[in-house]
């Protein structure tokens, strides 16, 4: 298996693709990659718990099911075919998030609250 | 032995022995998520078997346990229908025999949640969700495959080939189904619901139904009527039973009593 993903960065999506990433070499008999969320508990949200493979959406989250929650984990998920997803590039991450690093004034830290006021 | 016994034992045997043969699949399955979804279907299946002869060994008392009523039987005292001992070929036939397996024991648990038993019927409806998923997961693939590439629906065909002719015993009452489900008419009373067993018969129809109908999506043709093999239900099973229970049976028989 000589796998290639292409991800696409945000704001770096060619149109007529919409956004899909390129998987070449895949063959026929290799199933795509799913990122499998999991929801715990109701009123909880999904959380990313990790990818499975799988040939088309029902068998994803039948899989899912067998893989990620037969220890009681969840109650409800999702899957998404890996290649739908965006990610920054990490080598990105000085300009995006550090700029915010020394602009505490954003955090609500600086306000005086009554003591009424419980669980801020 | 009573009916009731024999009636237990004959739906633990089955679930035992269909347990034995997926879990051979465990590290083999064709990729992770399959050898995972297999196995643990493998689990759900031992655990009922758990129950059913728990079941028939505090009816049976004496020494009876669970384990010396699967570790320490032989094939003729064994139960199980013939389809559930059958190798498990490859993928194809192993989720055709599933399918098969799978469908019955929801027509079947859905009547005996209203046994007259007690214990059977909670027995029934705890097995029942399992039962439900066994079902839906079975049929997806059967559909995948069978209307899937053509090397897939040919895998399928030959799959079919091989097991049609198990299936006409999963309706054929054993004496002690026969016994178990018309008990209640003896004692005067009418609805078949109210009877501890049920006349596996009376499921062909529906059976029939739903199988035609995922092998209709599945573009799979239903065989024609042909001979039926049967025995397996009053001990007489074929050549294959006898070296799944040496596997499974082999560390009693080897270490009688040992423990962990």
């Amino acid at each position: 298996m000589n796998i290639q993903i292409v991800k696409f960065y945000y704001g770096d999506i060619p149109e007529d693709k919409a956004g899909a990433a390129i998987v070449s070499n895949l063959t026929k008999s290799d199933w795509p990659l799913w990122e499998v969320f999991i929801r715990s508990k109701q009123g909880l949200d999904h959380k990313h718990v990790g990818s499975l493979h799988a040939a088309d959406a029902q068998m994803a989250i039948e899989n899912a099911r067998d893989v990620y929650t037969r220890r009681m984990e969840g109650v409800s998920i999702w899957v998404v075919e890996s290649k739908y997803i965006h990610a920054t590039n990490p080598d990105d991450a000085e300009e995006l998030y550090e700029p915010a690093s020394d602009k505490v004034y954003r955090h609500p830290t600086f306000y005086d609250l009554p003591d009424e006021v419980n669980h801020m | 032995m009573t009916p009731l016994i024999d009636y237990i034992l004959h739906l633990a045997d089955s679930t035992l022995i269909l347990a034995q043969r997926n879990a051979e699949w465990c590290g083999h399955g064709p990729v992770l998520e399959q050898d995972i979804a297999i196995t643990n279907i493998s689990l759900d299946l031992l655990g009922q078997s758990r129950n059913f002869y728990q079941y028939a060994a505090s009816l049976i008392g004496k020494d009876a346990t669970e384990d010396s009523l699967a570790y320490l039987r032989t094939e003729r005292e064994f139960k199980n229908c013939l389809l559930v001992e059958q190798p498990n070929g490859d993928w194809a036939q192993t989720i055709l025999r599933q399918f098969f397996f799978s469908v019955y024991q929801q027509l079947l648990f859905i009547k005996l949640e209203n046994s007259k038993d007690e214990q059977l019927a909670a027995i029934a409806t705890k097995s029942l969700k399992e039962v439900n998923y066994h079902v839906r997961w079975s049929s997806e693939w059967v559909i995948r495959l069978g209307d899937g590439t053509a090397e897939s629906k040919s895998r399928m065909i030959k799959a079919v080939d091989g097991l049609w002719t198990y299936t006409g015993e999963l309706f054929e009452a054993a004496s002690y189904e026969l016994l178990c489900s018309t008990e209640a008419l003896r004692e005067g009373e009418r609805a078949e619901s109210e009877s501890v067993g049920i006349d596996p018969s009376s499921l062909k129809e529906v059976w029939m139904k739903k199988t035609a109908e995922i092998f209709e999506e599945a573009t799979l043709s239903v065989p024609e009527n042909k001979f039926m093999q049967t025995g397996g239900k009053e001990g007489k099973h074929t050549e294959h039973l006898g070296y799944i229970l040496t596997e499974l049976q082999y560390m009693q028989r080897a270490y009688p009593d040992s423990t962990w």
